[in-house]
């Protein structure tokens, strides 16, 4: 008796889904502009800028191959497996293969490469600096990839005088502790959120933008400083957390203020299903999102609503950089992404001093601070809090599933 | 009409909690549809909390990674019909639904399986040796962390990359409001798979066994009935049931086939299950839906942060007003 009232309720059900499923065909037609065009019917043509070629004069881990050193080591700290895995794979690649050159070219000086994940994760960064800080070998060290966990642990390093060279953490505040180990491989947020409040303002001519940001310290900090340089445009606020994906009240939250534009500060796991759930509520407005999101996980994560969404980055295109993309390929397979040439710059630096017989913490330190010289993506030259003095930052945009370069913002700020 | 208390962090302008009234009351039909559909995968997988709580006293907390594997087979069902990463491709009706239901089967098969062997690897030797209570819990934590780790080990740190058979569409739109296909499909077959359930467990000879376990397992198996079949049973029927939530949270959320996907989703679940009086599958459906709908309307009134913050505060109050849940615990009770 119960089984044939089952039966029925089952194929009721069967029934409706059919229903629903016929009703949401009917509409996939209008759909369908949407979803090629991501979602942005009106965006201004922006005309790209050219990659810029691979400087003839940087230098390059191989030195001259005369390198002598004792039994010493370098770094990289930063996430290999935590959160936003790729992030830091893109900078470890690139010190791998510093390391590789290096080695190969020094038979006098082999350095051992070192690497602790931090996770991503001010929790979990202290843990693995004392083990890295207790390892006397290391003398030099390539990270630590976000701004959080800088924070959490720039401290024991300046302690123990061990120096680092961050390729991809850009909190400006991080240079303001008073560490004298701290040194910043790239363009600080101080000098990405004007670069974007001017891309915002002039290129999408976007009147009411939303800033949306994480419960990072990247993504704090980023926020309040596009905000500001947004001033009247920075006409909502929104904010979402560290492992959240389901966004429906942000979404809500942002559609009915129907701004011409969102700004994500954030890093890529949370910004894909935000673009996604975004777009999917009909939001057809410019997205524009920073370094944090600049990988091609976000592009795989957000599922064709990425296409469209403009990125920016203290980071050089590495489309000129052809040798350097082609070994980067053959080590890693896959192509070099944010951050890649910065990590290899930040390595080659740090070997260079190696090369000169360094064998204390102390006398590396003194190299770095002194350093001198142009990289792949840079020249470099810190000041005493140490920053560098220039800074490129670039806009790329995802085109056909593909992040490709847009427009060379630091011509526009400075 | 939106105020902001004046607690202000010393170095920005922002505000550390919002109290938007004016938001709620403009987000609150979309809040209330988008938190029933999202409650009732929460009521899905609560009821495999509530299940083996009943049977065995025993919060399964390794249940999460039950779910997880359940997403991980849909996933790889799409990849095994041939769906793509990226943009959703439009396939006609009928090998839609014939693609999701083989999803879903697969989802549940995988999720039952996983859950069954959660249950003789970890739990029946233990049982054997009548291990005390706390002992099961520590076991669930340490179970739950090693599916996990061997879905990292296996799969690495970032979620799969998105696939979607099924592309948001509104079907309905009320005012401002839209209610998107897979918000339907989602909550009516959420609500068929939870009726079937409750009347698998209030109406079948299985069920009854289950009941009876619950009541009294010592007595029940005098009366012949086969507590180790029930158990199993209750396992099987519990990971079925959070394989199809998994199924349906891909199809809401695709980047959620995630090695840890599932952790926050299965403490939201469990919260659910209590919040409903755990023991008890209609609890489990109330509560599932409370939740997901009181979040949505948290966030909107105190800012997106706040969101599960309002799911924990809402769990305690109520268990200070009612310790045994809303419903209170029934799966026991010859209640039917």
């Amino acid at each position: 008796m119960y089984r044939t009232r089952l039966v029925r309720v089952l194929a009721l059900t069967a029934a409706l889904s059919l229903g629903v499923a016929g009703c949401a065909q009917n509409t996939d037609k209008t759909g369908e502009n949407k979803q090629s065009g991501g979602g942005q019917a009106n965006a201004p043509a922006i005309k790209a800028d050219p990659a810029p070629p691979l400087p003839t004069d940087a230098a390059l881990p191989a030195g001259d191959g005369k390198g002598k050193c004792g039994k010493v080591s370098i770094a990289y700290i930063g996430t290999i497996a935590g959160a936003s895995a790729a992030l830091g794979l893109n900078i470890l690649n690139g010190v791998k293969l510093a390391v590789k050159e290096h080695n190969a070219a020094n038979p006098g000086c082999q350095v051992t490469l070192k690497q602790f994940d931090s996770e991503g994760s001010p929790d979990k960064a202290p843990g693995v600096v004392t083990q890295a800080i207790n390892d006397k070998s290391i003398l030099g060290v390539v990270g630590l990839a976000f701004s959080g966990e800088s924070k959490a642990v720039g401290k024991a390093f300046n302690d123990a005088g061990l120096v680092t060279v961050t390729p991809s953490a850009t909190n400006p505040n991080l240079a303001k502790n008073g560490w004298k180990t701290f040194f910043r491989g790239l363009g600080n947020d101080a000098v990405q959120a004007p670069a974007v409040a001017a891309f915002i303002g002039d290129q999408l001519k976007a009147k009411k933008v939303c800033v949306v940001r994480d419960d990072s310290e990247y993504g704090i900090g980023l926020a309040d400083l596009v905000t500001q340089s947004l001033g009247s445009k920075a006409s909502c606020q929104q904010k979402v957390k560290t492992g959240q994906k389901e966004f429906s009240a942000v979404v809500g939250a942002i559609s009915s203020q129907k701004p011409d534009a969102v700004f994500y500060s954030g890093y890529y796991p949370e910004a894909a299903p935000l673009v996604q759930q975004l777009r999917d509520d009909g939001f057809e407005g410019s997205i524009v999102a920073p370094d944090g999101v600049r990988d091609d996980e976000f592009v795989k994560n957000a599922g064709g609503s990425a296409e469209g969404v403009y990125l920016s980055c203290p980071c050089l295109p590495s489309a000129g950089f052809t040798k350097f993309t082609k070994d980067y390929k053959a080590l890693a397979n896959r192509e070099p992404s944010t951050y890649s040439p910065e990590g290899y710059d930040a390595t080659t630096i740090l070997l260079k001093g190696l090369d000169k017989g360094l064998k204390t913490r102390p006398a590396m330190l003194n190299y770095v601070k002194n350093y001198q010289g142009q990289g792949l993506t840079k020249q470099f030259k810190w000041n005493a809090d140490g920053e560098l003095t220039q800074t490129p930052v670039w806009m790329y945009e995802v085109k056909d599933g593909k992040i490709v370069q847009l427009k060379d913002m630091s011509k526009a700020t400075s | 009409m939106t105020y902001h208390l004046a607690l202000t962090l010393a170095q920005t302008e922002s505000h550390w909690i919002d109290f938007n009234v004016g938001l709620l009351r403009d987000e609150f039909w979309s809040n209330t549809i988008d938190g029933l559909a999202y409650g009732s995968i929460y009521a899905l997988v609560a009821i495999g909390y509530t299940l083996v709580y009943g049977v065995l006293r025993l919060i399964n907390f390794a249940h999460s990674e039950v779910f997880v594997v359940g997403a991980f087979g849909a996933y790889f069902t799409f990849v095994g019909l041939g769906y793509q990463p990226g943009p959703t491709s439009d396939s006609g009706i009928v090998p839609l639904i014939v693609n999701l239901l083989l999803a879903g089967i697969v989802a549940m098969v995988a999720s039952g399986v996983i859950a069954l062997i959660l249950e003789r690897v970890a739990y029946r030797p233990l049982r054997k040796r009548n291990a005390p209570r706390l002992v099961f819990l520590i076991t669930a934590i340490g179970a739950s962390f090693a599916i996990q780790q061997a879905l990292l080990i296996w799969r690495g740190g970032n979620p799969e990359p998105a696939i979607r058979l099924l592309r948001p569409q509104a079907v309905f739109e009320f005012g401002t409001t839209r209610i998107t296909n897979i918000q339907i499909i989602v909550f009516v077959a959420s609500l068929l798979l939870l009726v079937v359930a409750d009347a698998f467990v209030g109406r079948t000879r299985l069920g009854r066994g289950i009941r009876a376990v619950a009541q009294d397992p010592d007595t029940a198996a005098l009366m012949g009935v086969n507590k180790e079949r029930v158990i199993m049973l209750t396992f099987v029927l519990g990971g079925a049931l959070a394989g199809a939530a998994a199924l349906f949270y891909v199809m809401q959320i695709p980047q959620g086939v995630l090695y840890n996907g599932g952790f926050l989703l299965g403490i939201k679940a469990f919260t659910a299950a209590v919040l409903g009086g755990i023991g008890n599958l209609r609890g489990a459906l109330l509560g599932g839906l409370l939740l997901g709908v009181v979040e949505n309307y948290g966030q909107s009134l105190f800012g997106g942060e706040w969101r599960d913050v309002v799911a924990f505060v809402l769990l305690i109050v109520i268990l200070m007003v009612r310790p045994t849940g809303i419903l209170g615990e029934s799966l026991g009770k010859a209640r039917v």
